[in-house]
């Protein structure tokens, strides 16, 4: 199946931007997902504004438009009532409850047992446990053709809906991946699991799907990426999946380069160039021109790029991309309390540190892995102490756009 | 007929649960929560997850008691009884 998703956003971007007798420039807008609620940020005589838009107190992991259908979409946590996503066909004006995305009866997945001073040696030697997969967090939205809308979970699941969002379907394929011990569904499955887990879902540790990428070119091919396993591929819209760990290096495990275990923090694709992608690891920057088929490390610690968790890649140039580098995993603060984003326009071969606009001293930022966006020369990307900056010329310089909002957990373009 | 009261933080969810104390015929906790659905469609939803068990941070009290069967929501009703739902204060 073909489609071009990116002219959809386009057409979509141009459409507006018809309506409102404006230039494209003059309707760039951005969806703020906030600790307490979603957020549009948008330009208005000359500057850039942020009002809250819904889900006023509730966490918001990820807030993003369809481009098919402009349909708003955000994931939802609760701090009680547990995972909701919530969709809005009026630009924000009301928001409702989709569909639940619930694990099927059966869904199991593999965790190590806890420590139990009472339980028997024996007991303690039996392995991973056996537990019932049930919702913890909704961690990221993305669309495929027309009516397709995926879901990422933890823990580990990729739901993916036909209907527009009316009913969602666990992807069998994935969740019965060996990698993640087989199937655990309708059986034991083979007793071990290469996925480990996240703390991101405040709770449980488990594996979670943080990032999906579907193929400009073709809907069927999706790859995910997951903290913590690695990255998978399917070429057959999910019903087989394949590691994309070729050339990855971890620094925690005894084989570095170990099939599984890496831990992605997120990967993109170039819409343009889509053989170019970009993954931002747990143990430094990684670049693939092969379409994920290798990939190539492409850190340079001594400029400070590293570690961190998003990155961003030029919409039309593959070999461009940006990062916001942190010191380190141990510490995960910015580098001497001074705030950067790094740009490469050669494929991570050089890094340019673009600081104009940005703090400089006593920073403390940290940038979630889907707190960075680009789109038309434009990026923004909003903090965990509740700065928002944006850029309108590639990052060469910065603005703030507001100091005040609560945590920032996604940014996207829409 | 047991009386249901249920934390005004839903109500902004489920509109329809909004300054409502409701009555129920129900013998069970399960039984109550059945009932409230068919006034708050989605109501299970919230506050419980996929297997029916009852989220970590919801409690149901009956009378000043907290309920003990999360898992099936089995405990007896009583026809006088008053059923607290509320989000459970797990922490500062």
């Amino acid at each position: 199946m073909r489609a071009d998703y990116a002219g959809a956003e386009r057409r979509l971007i141009r459409e507006l931007a018809a309506e409102a007798g404006l230039g494209k420039r003059d309707v760039m807008r951005v969806l703020v997902g906030t600790r307490k609620g979603t957020f549009r940020v948008e330009k208005q005589a000359g500057s850039w504004k942020a009002r809250h838009l819904g889900h006023v107190g509730v966490g918001v992991n990820f807030v993003t438009r369809d481009p098919h259908t402009g349909t708003l979409w955000a994931a939802l946590g609760h701090g009680h009532w547990g995972a909701k996503l919530s969709r809005s066909t009026d630009d924000g004006a009301t928001w409702a409850d989709a569909t639940p995305i619930k694990y099927p009866a059966g869904a199991r997945y593999l965790s190590p047992p806890d420590p139990d001073p009472n339980a028997s040696e024996e007991d303690m030697k039996k392995g991973p446990t056996l537990r019932d997969a049930t919702l913890l967090k909704l961690w990221v939205i993305a669309f495929g053709a027309p009516g397709q809308v995926h879901v990422g979970t933890i823990p580990g699941g990729l739901f993916t809906s036909h209907d527009g969002g009316q009913s969602f379907e666990l992807n069998r394929g994935l969740w019965n991946h060996e990698s993640r011990g087989g199937d655990l569904v309708s059986g034991p499955g083979s007793g071990k699991t290469h996925w480990f887990g996240t703390p991101a879902s405040d709770g449980e540790f488990a594996a979670g799907i943080h990032s999906i990428v579907v193929d400009p070119r073709n809907a069927d091919r999706i790859l995910v990426a997951i903290s913590t396993a690695g990255v998978l591929e399917t070429a057959d819209g999910g019903n087989t999946w394949r590691s994309r760990n070729q050339g990855m290096l971890n620094d925690y495990l005894p084989d570095p380069a170990a099939e599984w275990g890496h831990d992605p923090h997120f990967i993109t694709q170039c819409a343009a160039e889509p053989e170019h992608f970009w993954q931002q690891n747990h143990s430094g920057v990684f670049h693939s021109s092969d379409g994920a088929q290798t990939w190539q490390k492409v850190s340079r610690p001594e400029q400070g790029v590293h570690f961190g968790f998003p990155v961003a890649v030029d919409e039309h140039n593959g070999k461009t991309a940006w990062l916001v580098p942190g010191k380190s995993d141990a510490q995960r603060t910015t580098i001497d309390g001074k705030l950067f984003v790094a740009r490469t326009r050669d494929g991570g071969q050089t890094w340019q540190d673009l600081r104009d606009g940005l703090p400089q001293d006593g920073a403390y930022d940290v940038v979630y892995r889907h707190a960075l966006a680009s789109s038309g020369g434009c990026l923004a990307f909003g903090s965990t102490t509740g700065n928002l900056y944006l850029s309108e010329d590639e990052g060469d310089s910065w603005i703030t756009v507001t100091n005040h909002l609560p945590p920032v957990y996604s940014v996207r373009f829409a | 007929m047991a009386t249901v009261e249920i934390t005004k933080h839903l109500w902004e969810f489920l509109p329809t649960l909004r300054d409502k104390t409701l009555t129920v015929s129900a013998a069970t906790v399960a039984e109550v929560v059945r009932e409230v659905v068919r006034i708050a469609p989605g109501f299970t939803d919230y506050i419980c997850d996929e297997r029916g068990c009852l989220r970590t941070h919801v409690n149901i009290f009956i009378g000043d008691e907290r309920i003990l069967d999360r898992t099936r929501l089995s405990d007896a009703v009583g026809e006088d009884s008053c059923v607290l739902i509320m989000q459970a204060l797990s922490g500062g």
